[in-house]
C-alpha cells in the first residue's frame, strides 16, 4: 500500500510535491500552533512591561552586536543554574521580546538576570575594556558605543512597529517616546511620569557623560532591566504552572 | 598563459557539439561553491582565533566576533552549501530526467546571480550590524523578500524540469532535492514573518515573541539542518556516490522508507534545542521523542549509502574521491547518532550552552556536508570542463588527509572543552558551594580553543588545495604522478 502510494507519486511531480508539503507540515502545526492557543503557556505573573524607548534602543544594539551568540538569557531550572544566576526564567519574562534572546551558547555567562547586579559604571568600564576588569575574558571591546549617538526622532516608529506585533504600548507611551528616551539618561530630568509608565527603569547618568544619549546609555539601560521586572517575592508556585 | 576568467566560464561555443544539457550555469555554481567555501572556512578560522585571542577582534565595530559569526555561518551553510546544493541539483535533475532545464539558461542564470546577490546583501548587512538575531535566519526583511523571489524561481526551474522529463520515474535524488526546496521555502516564510519599522529602514520586529518565537526559530533552525544540510545533501549522495562507485543504489525500498520517515520526523525535533527552557514540558518531551526516532531513518540513509559501495570497496584504496564520499557517509552516521543522544533531556542538560554543541554541528558540517560536497565537486569539475581526469589525484589525497585531520582536531577539542565546561558549571565543593566562578571555566577553555582553531586552519588549507587542483584541471593540465600505476584510479565511465 505504502509502496504503491509512493510509486504513484514518484511518477507525478505535483503529487509528489503535495505529499511532501503535507508530510512536513504536521510537526510544525502540532508543536507551534497550540503555543498560541493554550493559555497557560505563559505564566500569570505581575510586573512584565514593555521596554522603555531607551531600553528598546539598547536591546536593538544588543541584537546588532550579536551578543546572543555568546550570552544566553534563559536560566534553566537546574540547581547550579539557579544558584549561579537566580530564579529560573519564565516564559512571561520574554513575552514582549520580538524576537526572543534566549540564545544557545554560553561563551560568556547568562544575562537573564544581570540587571541590578553591577553598577552602571561597572558596565561602562567592562564594555569599554572587558579585560581590564576580567583579565581572562574573551569578550571584544565595545568602546565605540560611547561615541555613537541614539537618534531620538524615529524611536516612536519603533514603538509603533512593536505595537503592530502585539506589544501593549499605549498611545501615551508612543506620544512621549522621544521625551522618555531623552529623559531616562538625563540626571536632571523629572522622571516621575516616566517611571509611572515604566516602573523599575534605570534612570540617571548611565554612561558617565550626561551631554548626549549614547548607544552606551541605551545598552546599559537595557542590561540593567534584565530579569528585574517580575518581583519573585510575590510569586506563588501555582502561578508558575505551565 | 593567456588564460582568463572568460575561458573558465567557457562560452557555449567551446562546448563539444551535442551537449544535451545546460551546463554553463552548473559551472558557475561549482566555481561559486569553491570560492564561498574558502571564504566561509577563512571566517571560521578568524573567529575561532578570536575566542582564543580576543585582541583579534581588532577593536573595530565591524570585526567583532558577534558580527562576524553570522558571516561565517551564512558563508558556509548558505553560500558554500547552498551553491553546492543548487548547482548539483540542476546537474542531477537534467541527467536523471534526460531533459534540459525548464526556463533554459535565462531562468537558471537568474537563480545563480540572484542567489549570489542574496549572499552579498546578507553578509554585508551582518558586518554593518543589520541582523534579525535569529540564528541561521539573520538576514533582515528586505533580504528575506529577495531570497523568496529567487527561491520561487528555483523551485519553478526544478519542478518544471521534472515535469518535462523523458523518464517515467522521478529519481530518488530528486525527491530529496524537491523536499529540500519546498521545506526551506515554508521554514523561511514562517520564521521570518516580521513588521519593518519603515519602508526605507533595515530594521524589523519579529511577528512572534518570547516562547512562541523560540519555538518557531528552532523549528526553523533544526530543519535548516534537516533539510538544507541533510535532505539536500542526501540527494547529492544518492546521485554522486553511485555514479562515482559505478554501482546501483543498494536498496530502493530502503530509500523510500527513509525518505518519508526522515522528512516527517525531522520537523518534530526542533524543541530539543529548548530543553529545560520556558518552553512547556509537553513540547520538549514531544521533541525529544521524535529526535530519538529520527536516529532510524538517518542511519537507514547512511546504511544505504555505505552498502552501495559493496562490491566496490577496493575503490576506497584507489579513488580518493570515493574516499571523501564514504567518509562523509560515516560522519553522517556518527553525527546522527550523537544528535539524538544530545537531544535526550538529561544529556542536553550537560551539553546545552557548551562547545559540545559546536563540535556536534561541525562533525556534521565538516565531516558530512563539506566532504560529500567535495566528493561531488571533484566528480563534476572534469566532467563539466570536458577533461579526461583531475589535474592530480594525489592532491585529492592530500586534501582528504589534511581535512580529516582538521576535523578530528576540531571535534575532539570541542568534546573535551564542552563536556569539561558543562561539568565545571555544575560542580560543587565539599561545603556545598559552586566550585568554579564562570570566568574560571572560560579560562579553562583556552587550550582547546587554540587546538580547534588549528583544526580549522588545516581544513582551510585543504580547501585551498582543492581550489588549486580545480584551477589546473580546468586549464587542462595533468600532473605526472609517480605512484604505482596499478593503483591509479580507473577512468570513470563517461556519461
Amino acid at each position: 500500500m505504502f509502496y504503491r502510494l509512493h510509486q504513484f507519486a514518484e511518477q507525478r511531480a505535483f503529487i509528489l510535491a503535495i505529499f511532501i508539503l503535507l508530510t512536513v507540515s504536521v510537526g510544525g502545526i502540532v508543536q507551534i500552533v497550540p503555543l498560541f492557543a493554550i493559555e497557560n503557556t505563559i505564566e500569570r505573573v505581575q510586573g512584565v512591561r514593555p521596554y522603555t524607548p531607551l531600553e528598546l534602543a539598547g536591546r536593538n544594539i544588543y541584537i546588532r552586536e550579536g551578543c546572543y551568540a555568546c550570552h544566553s538569557q534563559q536560566i534553566r531550572p537546574l540547581r547550579d543554574e539557579v544558584e549561579r544566576y537566580g530564579h529560573y526564567s519564565l516564559a512571561a519574562e520574554s513575552m514582549y521580546d520580538h524576537p526572543f534572546q534566549w540564545g544557545s551558547k554560553r561563551t560568556g555567562p547568562d544575562l537573564a538576570r544581570v540587571g541590578g547586579r553591577y553598577s552602571n559604571e561597572w558596565h561602562v568600564e567592562h564594555l569599554v575594556d572587558p579585560q581590564a576588569l576580567v583579565p581572562a575574558s574573551v569578550m571584544p571591546s565595545y568602546a565605540f558605543l560611547l561615541d555613537k549617538r541614539i537618534d531620538p526622532d524615529d524611536i516612536a516608529d519603533h514603538l509603533r512597529a512593536n505595537r503592530a506585533v502585539g506589544v501593549p504600548y499605549s498611545d501615551d507611551m508612543i506620544t512621549s517616546a522621544r521625551a522618555d528616551l531623552l529623559a531616562q539618561s538625563d540626571p536632571n530630568a523629572d522622571t516621575t511620569d516616566f517611571l509611572a509608565r515604566y516602573p523599575k527603569a534605570a534612570v540617571g547618568n548611565l554612561d558617565g557623560n550626561p551631554a548626549n544619549v549614547s548607544e552606551m546609555d541605551a545598552l546599559v539601560a537595557y542590561l540593567q532591566i534584565l530579569g528585574r521586572m517580575v518581583d519573585f517575592t510575590d510569586v506563588r508556585i501555582e502561578d508558575l504552572t505551565q | 598563459m593567456n588564460y582568463t576568467m572568460a575561458t573558465v566560464l567557457a562560452s557555449p561555443m567551446d562546448r563539444p557539439i551535442g551537449s544535451r544539457y545546460d551546463e554553463d550555469v552548473v559551472r558557475l555554481f561549482v566555481i561559486a561553491a569553491t570560492f564561498w567555501g574558502i571564504v566561509g572556512f577563512s571566517m571560521g578560522v578568524l573567529i575561532a582565533f578570536q575566542l582564543a585571542y580576543p585582541a583579534l577582534n581588532l577593536g573595530s565595530e565591524w570585526t567583532t566576533f558577534g558580527r562576524l559569526r553570522p558571516v561565517h555561518t551564512s558563508a558556509v551553510i548558505f553560500a558554500f552549501g547552498g551553491n553546492a546544493l543548487i548547482g548539483t541539483s540542476l546537474y542531477v535533475v537534467q541527467r536523471t530526467c534526460r531533459t534540459r532545464l525548464w526556463g533554459g539558461d535565462y531562468l537558471a542564470n537568474f537563480v545563480f546571480w540572484g542567489y549570489q546577490l542574496f549572499i552579498v546583501l546578507a553578509a554585508s548587512g551582518y558586518v554593518l550590524g543589520i541582523t534579525q538575531s535569529k540564528e541561521y535566519a539573520e538576514p533582515e526583511w528586505y533580504v528575506d523578500l529577495w531570497l523568496t523571489i529567487v527561491w520561487v524561481v528555483y523551485l519553478a526551474v526544478f519542478i518544471g524540469t521534472i515535469l518535462k522529463r523523458t523518464e517515467p520515474h522521478i529519481y530518488v535524488a530528486n525527491w530529496y532535492y524537491l523536499a529540500f526546496i519546498i521545506t526551506i521555502a515554508i521554514l523561511h516564510l514562517v520564521n521570518n514573518m516580521a513588521v519593518p519599522v519603515s519602508f526605507f529602514g533595515a530594521k524589523s520586529y519579529s511577528a512572534f515573541a518570547g516562547v512562541q518565537d523560540a519555538m518557531a526559530q528552532w523549528w526553523y533552525g533544526h530543519n535548516a539542518v534537516g533539510f538544507f544540510l541533510t535532505a539536500g545533501f542526501l540527494g547529492m549522495m544518492y546521485y554522486f556516490l553511485p555514479k562515482q562507485a559505478n554501482r546501483p543504489i543498494w536498496s530502493y525500498r530502503l530509500s523510500i522508507i527513509n525518505f518519508w520517515a526522515l522528512i516527517f520526523l525531522y520537523m518534530w525535533a526542533g524543541p530539543h534545542h529548548l530543553h529545560y527552557t520556558s518552553l512547556p514540558d509537553w513540547t520538549q518531551v514531544l521533541g525529544m521523542t521524535f529526535t530519538i526516532m529520527l536516529w532510524m531513518p538517518s542511519w537507514g540513509s547512511a546504511v544505504n549509502g555505505v552498502m552501495t559501495l559493496s562490491g566496490a570497496w577496493d575503490k576506497l584504496r584507489t579513488d580518493p574521491v570515493i574516499r571523501f564520499m564514504a567518509v562523509a557517509v560515516a560522519f553522517y552516521g556518527m553525527s546522527t547518532l550523537e544528535g539524538p543522544l544530545m537531544g535526550i533531556r538529561q544529556v542536553n542538560s550537560l551539553s546545552h550552552y557548551t562547545d559540545w554543541t559546536v563540535g556536534h554541528v561541525h562533525s556534521g558540517a565538516l565531516g558530512w556536508v563539506a566532504f560529500i560536497s567535495f566528493g561531488a565537486l571533484y566528480f563534476l569539475v572534469p566532467k563539466l570542463w570536458r577533461r579526461q581526469q583531475l589535474y592530480s589525484n594525489r592532491l585529492v589525497e592530500v586534501h582528504f588527509w589534511i581535512a580529516t585531520l582538521g576535523i578530528v582536531l576540531y571535534i575532539t577539542a570541542m568534546w573535551v572543552s564542552g563536556i569539561m565546561q558543562g561539568l565545571m558549571w555544575r560542580s560543587y565543593d565539599q561545603l556545598g558551594f559552586l566550585q568554579y566562578s564562570f570566568i574560571e571555566t572560560v579560562a579553562a577553555m583556552h587550550p582547546y580553543y587554540v587546538i580547534r582553531a588549528l583544526g580549522g586552519v588545516l581544513f582551510l588549507i585543504g580547501g585551498l588545495v582543492m581550489a588549486y587542483n580545480f584551477w589546473r584541471t580546468i586549464r587542462g593540465d595533468v600532473r605526472q604522478e609517480s605512484r604505482d600505476t596499478s593503483l591509479a584510479a580507473p577512468p570513470v565511465a563517461a556519461e
